[in-house]
């Protein structure tokens, strides 16, 4: 029971994510494309303040996500512990912006999807914003319904999709 | 505070450098085809009063006075004049109506004929219109094209015309010749000679590549204007197909563009760092409609087609977005969630006067008011999605199509024929699909690779 306990604290607690080298970084996802310039490379081994590996590491994959019901943005109780443990990394490191993708299933038309995607990423910044992170690190952009995560046409494949993505960016 | 102004800044100029980085060569714009009487014009009244999906129309090779090399194709009038009847003789096919027989099948009428066709030659064909015409090449490199209709019952000349195009425009004369039939039989406006913009799509559906591209009515003359590089979305022709509008991701944010034809220069509907959606051009061509996001909620704006301020016309909370003007100006369809589900509203141009049209149980989206003003095509949404048309009062609702996912239509010249798209399930494959107002007639419109968001454009100037 404890030692669940203390895994979950690592887990969270960003401090002691520079340590964890227990996952190499070879086994983690690619940086997404916009990550532009190469971030510098830090004394230790671990994943590099401020990308996206180190981001997740930190928060764990799942946190990175917000999901939405159909046609809907509110931030409900799962997504905003889910922002309260992004909020806690980003408070941490106080030099990192970045953006969060809105996004669509592809069961809605193409325009009201965009407008869609940009009102659920407001949703999960407005919540960050109201927990204390600077509006002006929050960039937001929808992609609509035109760049889905799970490619079936089918109800689970549209939760999956109906979501607002964190992603950090130097 | 200083801090802030400098980043805004930042952010406003760095699209201005990137905003070209994805357009390919300039297309050249179109040249000005010019009408010219053909002895006789218009006489006669039409004989034939069965079905028009019955009615024969035999459209032999046009004739030329002389066989010349011409810079349309490599064969010389003779063979172009084959090449004018095909093309007439599919875009009258294509249509659903009329029984069209084509110049391969037929005898070749000589160019005397065409004033005067020998009647015994074609009496026993069962087609009950005859279709004769002539290429000619001009000292000036360009072309001159006649088009003759005749009534074979009552052996008379139903309607005739000619055109004088550039070499690269010889298609539009088939096109006009194919309209001219179309209009004299049916009484309708035309629209075959017009075009089509639409969004190439091509790769797996987690990582499409949406290109802007433009084709003629009938898919030919198909051009790329965006390499790729950026997805492109939603694309509108300006009434006067000097400029389109469309949306594009190529400073990495969902942004407005206007594109120039000719120039293939392009730049922000407006200078803003939110995001605009859903551009729409008036009528008249002298405002642009465009939806955009601040905050997370979105509105419609109107801009002027040359620039400048733009002014807010809707600002409920919630999603409003989209438009199309009634053919007048006077009036905007657009579609808003502010009742907690997409649907149809209507307001006065000025933005005034907003009340909701659409009571069919269901989503209803993406309206476009034809081009005729007696009709309003839209998305409705229950279950799949579907294209419909209702009256601009509200009413009439008649669901048209029955695909998986149809969406988006728009409409052709003559408020006639209405184009949309429909994705497959499962694989996201995409394509173009044409269905008349009885909704009987539907066929897919050919591209070179998977296509959404069309828009059609008027009949060319």
């Amino acid at each position: 029971m404890n030692t669940r306990f203390a895994t979950v604290a690592v887990l969270t607690s960003a401090l002691a994510l520079a340590a964890c080298s227990k996952k190499a970084p070879e086994e983690l996802p690619p940086p997404p494309e916009d990550v532009a310039t190469p971030t510098p490379t830090p004394t230790s081994t671990g994943p590099a303040v401020g990308s996206m590996q180190h981001f997740i590491a930190a928060v764990g994959q799942s946190n990175t996500v917000v999901y939405f019901e159909t046609d809907r943005y509110n931030i409900d109780a799962e997504d905003s512990a889910k922002l309260q443990t992004q909020a806690q990394y980003f408070s941490q490191y106080p030099q990192i912006n970045f953006t969060i993708e809105g996004h669509a299933d592809e069961r809605g038309t193409r325009e009201y999807n965009l407008a869609l995607g940009e009102r659920r990423a407001n949703a999960a910044k407005n919540y960050l914003v109201s927990i204390g992170i600077p509006a002006n690190r929050i960039r937001t952009v929808s992609y609509g319904k035109e760049r889905p995560v799970a490619l079936g046409s089918n109800e689970s494949a549209w939760a999956l999709n109906r979501r607002a993505a964190t992603i950090t960016i130097n | 505070m200083k801090y802030l102004i400098a980043a805004t800044f930042a952010f406003v100029a760095a699209p201005l450098a990137a905003q070209n980085q994805d357009l390919g060569e300039p297309i050249p714009e179109g040249q000005d085809v010019e009408t010219i009487e053909e002895e006789g014009g218009l006489t006669g009244s039409v004989s034939f009063e069965g079905n028009l999906d019955d009615l024969g129309i035999a459209i032999p090779a046009f004739a030329t006075d002389r066989n010349v090399a011409t810079p349309a194709n490599a064969q010389g009038t003779a063979a172009l004049g084959v090449e004018l009847a095909r093309v007439i003789t599919a875009d009258l096919r294509n249509n659903g109506l009329f029984k069209p027989t084509g110049p391969d099948a037929l005898p070749k009428p000589s160019f005397a004929n065409i004033n005067a066709p020998a009647w015994a030659t074609w009496s026993n064909r069962g087609a009950e219109m005859l279709v004769h015409g002539y290429v000619r090449a001009r000292s000036d490199d360009r072309l001159t094209v006649g088009c003759y209709l005749y009534d074979m019952a009552l052996q008379s000349r139903l309607v005739a015309e000619g055109w004088v195009v550039s070499p690269a425009d010889w298609r539009r004369a088939a096109h006009k010749c194919a309209d001219l039939i179309y209009s004299r039989l049916t009484g309708e406006s035309p629209f075959f000679d017009s075009r089509i913009a639409y969004i190439a799509e091509t790769g797996p559906k987690d990582n499409r590549v949406k290109r802007l591209a433009i084709m003629d009515s009938d898919g030919a003359n198909h051009r790329f204007i965006t390499t790729g590089r950026s997805t492109a979305l939603t694309p509108r022709y300006s009434p006067d197909y000097k400029q389109l509008v469309y949306l594009s991701y190529v400073d990495g944010n969902p942004r407005i563009y206007v594109y120039d034809i000719g120039t293939g220069r392009q730049t922000l509907v407006t200078q803003s760092e939110n995001p605009t959606f859903a551009p729409r051009w008036s009528p008249d061509g002298r405002y642009i409609l465009y939806s955009m996001a601040v905050g997370g909620n979105t509105d419609i704006y109107r801009v002027s087609a040359q620039g400048g301020r733009s002014e807010r016309l809707t600002d409920a909370p919630g999603i409003d977005i989209g438009g199309s003007f009634s053919p007048d100006g006077r009036q905007i369809v657009f579609e808003s969630d502010r009742s907690g589900s997409q649907q149809i509203y209507i307001m006065n141009a000025d933005g005034s006067n907003q009340r909701r049209l659409s009571f069919f149980g269901g989503r209803s989206a993406t309206p476009e008011w034809s081009p005729r003003g007696d009709q309003i095509a839209f998305t409705h949404i229950a279950g799949d999605f579907n294209v419909a048309v209702m009256n601009p009062s509200g009413r009439g609702f008649r669901k048209l199509t029955s695909g998986w996912q149809d969406e988006a239509p728009t409409w052709a010249p003559n408020g006639r024929i209405i184009q949309f798209f429909r994705t497959e399930r499962n694989t996201g494959k995409t394509s173009l699909w044409q269905v008349d107002l009885t909704g009987e007639n539907e066929r897919r419109l050919p591209t070179p690779v998977d296509a959404s968001d069309p828009a059609w454009g008027p009949i060319l100037p």
